[in-house]
């Protein structure tokens, strides 16, 4: 593998691994940032060399089984019964999955 | 935070261009869920319509609904769309409990449907043609419920329940592209054009959407253009619209705010604002996160859909009567004028009154009784028409009641009042009032009789052929049988004892 980062793109900056860090809400130490950037990089490189051998006309795999149209009828099948849905939650009331005080966003 | 200043709408249009976008959302009403079998009713105890595909629970796989699928081509063929060939499902990746796999099942760069158009009439009659740019398939997210804090919002609250059961129901989202050129009209034109994707979509029988109960949710996109610069401004979305007339204030609202932020030489943030039911203002939420943020990428558990076009020519046959058609059909078959049409159209009345023709009432009764007593009933209520506690086939026996003599029109009035107060069916609600029309003639008799003795002078006059003066006396009878007498009948007995 070249150690060298990938032509295109430049290499990943450190603001960009904590803007990634924040979407998957992790909590990201200042020196991890550093740690991460490098092995992204290392590992978009790699990714890239494909990139090298795929020509225009072929287009990214995303399933590998050539499938296609595969329905079910709209038909009900049991669901689960409350106390099962809740089962496993940590915290339940009122029938509802709990779940701490949401920060900073709304929809 | 201070309040935004707010410009005049009309000197709003004079220097500014409004730019429109709407994203309509529909939750389909198939028996069941997106990607599984669970229930999608609305309104069952939490947590009862759920399964592990639906709960995000490791090693479920979601298999598309059929009837979803087709529903979502339908809807597209209705909105003059191209049915794409082959697309495939993408991860929208967000962190929020509402949805407990961490992403939403969604369409991203190759949607079922795309370009189509929907022609909007105004209440004028004015035509404006709304081009679609997509509709695509998605879930519906589950609900939260915000505990703690004094307002039931986010913000400040301690915890949060959530509520799974709509969490994967189909839902179409529908989105326009940019509407120019309305100018003032702008608010009216967004109203039409929900209106008239609302009904497009019932007549098609594939979601109950009502807007009341969120399973027809509308955002409004909205951005300003100093006038002539052909300059694109900021938009803002506007989400929580959840009826007709709050689409039509939101658009009325964001213009002024706009203009405000613009005059003072500010920029417009781009963000998800929230539309304040009570007073019709928006409030900001958060800072739209760019489609980069949510990460799409296809969906590796579903397989793509690529329907057949004979599936979708066999699909297109099985699309009704659309409501343009259906108008055109109307208008001639009750031979209404065009504002006649329009009046009837702009009051949500219609449907209502094609069904009570259907239900056996002549279309002139059924239309004056619906766009005028029925309509001032539902106003004073604050309801919309179709939610007046009266069907189409009590009407229907209320007009049938009248025209066989039985009811005059202000009897008429206090069965349907009756009915509105659920007092059960007309029939009942005459016999409970003792509402019919008095025409025994035994009856009648005594107090034609009583009348005349009570005004001698008149009966005289009566009797010396002034049979004009029996006015006076079909008044008094009608007030002693408290309106329920046979007017006509009251005459010519009046006339047969005075022997005029």
């Amino acid at each position: 593998m070249s150690p060298e980062s990938p032509s295109s793109g430049g290499a990943i900056t450190r603001d960009e691994v904590a803007h990634l860090a924040r979407l998957a809400r992790l909590a990201v130490t200042d020196d991890e940032l550093g740690v991460f950037a490098g092995q992204l990089d290392v590992i978009l490189g790699a990714v890239a060399r494909v990139g090298e051998v795929a020509a225009d006309d072929i287009p990214p795999t995303s399933h590998s089984v050539p499938l296609e149209n595969v329905f079910r009828p709209d038909e009900l099948r049991p669901s689960l019964t409350q106390e099962q849905a809740l089962s496993g939650a940590p915290a339940a009331e009122d029938g509802r999955f709990r779940v701490p005080q949401i920060l900073g966003e709304e929809q | 935070m201070t309040a935004p200043t707010l410009v005049d709408f009309d000197d709003v249009v004079d220097r500014y261009d409004p730019v429109l976008g709407l994203e309509v959302h529909v939750e389909l009403s198939t028996n069941t869920k997106m990607f599984c079998g669970c229930p999608t009713a609305f309104g069952a105890e939490p947590n009862t319509q759920v399964c592990p595909t639906c709960l995000g629970l490791p090693g479920a796989l979601p298999v598309v609904n059929r009837t979803a699928v087709e529903s979502a081509i339908r809807i597209g063929l209705a909105l003059n769309c191209d049915i794409a060939p082959w697309g495939r499902f993408a991860r929208k990746n967000y962190f929020y409990p509402d949805m407990p796999k961490n992403f939403q099942t969604s369409q991203y760069d190759e949607p079922i449907a795309v370009n189509g158009h929907l022609d909007v009439t105004l209440e004028d009659g004015t035509v404006v043609r709304v081009e679609i740019e997509r509709a695509h398939m998605e879930e519906d997210t589950g609900k939260s419920l915000h505990v703690g804090g004094a307002t039931g919002r986010i913000h400040g609250a301690e915890y949060s329940l959530l509520d799974y059961n709509r969490a994967g129901v189909p839902l179409i989202e529908i989105v326009t592209k940019m509407i120019p050129d309305t100018g003032g009209r702008a608010p009216e034109v967004a109203r039409a054009y929900v209106t008239a994707l609302r009904d497009l979509i019932r007549s098609l029988g594939v979601s109950d959407v009502r807007m009341d109960q969120g399973s027809m949710r509308c955002d409004v996109n909205l951005s300003l253009s100093p006038k002539g610069s052909g300059i694109l401004g900021t938009r803002s979305e506007t989400k929580n619209v959840n009826s007709l007339r709050s689409v039509e204030r939101a658009v009325r609202y964001e213009m002024s705010r706009h203009a405000g932020v613009l005059d003072a030489g500010e920029k417009v943030v781009q963000e998800t604002r929230h539309f304040q039911e009570d007073t019709a203002t928006t409030r900001s939420g958060r800072i739209k996160e760019t489609s980069e943020d949510y990460r799409y990428f296809p969906e590796p558990d579903l397989v793509p859909i690529a329907p057949s076009a004979e599936w979708v020519e066999e699909l297109r046959g099985t699309l009704p009567e659309l409501p343009w058609e259906r108008r055109a059909r109307i208008q001639q078959e009750w031979n209404l004028s065009d504002a006649e049409l329009r009046d009837l159209v702009n009051a949500d009345a219609l449907d209502l009154v094609a069904a009570t023709v259907d239900a056996g009432a002549p279309s002139g009764d059924a239309r004056s009784w619906w766009v005028s007593y029925l309509s001032q009933q539902a106003n004073t209520r604050g309801v919309t028409l179709d939610a007046l506690p009266i069907t189409p086939a009590q009407l229907a026996r209320v007009i049938e009641l009248v025209t066989t003599g039985e009811l005059n029109n202000k009897l008429a009035r206090q069965v349907v009042d009756g009915v509105l107060e659920g007092e059960g069916e007309p029939d009942e609600v005459v016999a409970k009032r003792g509402l019919a029309v008095v025409s025994d003639d035994g009856a009648l008799i005594a107090a034609v009789d009583e009348a005349l003795a009570a005004q001698p002078d008149v009966a005289e006059k009566i009797r010396g052929g002034k049979v004009a003066a029996a006015g006076a006396i079909v008044g008094a009878v009608m007030k002693a049988t408290k309106g329920q007498a046979d007017a006509k009948r009251v005459r010519e007995l009046i006339i047969e004892r005075c022997g005029a």
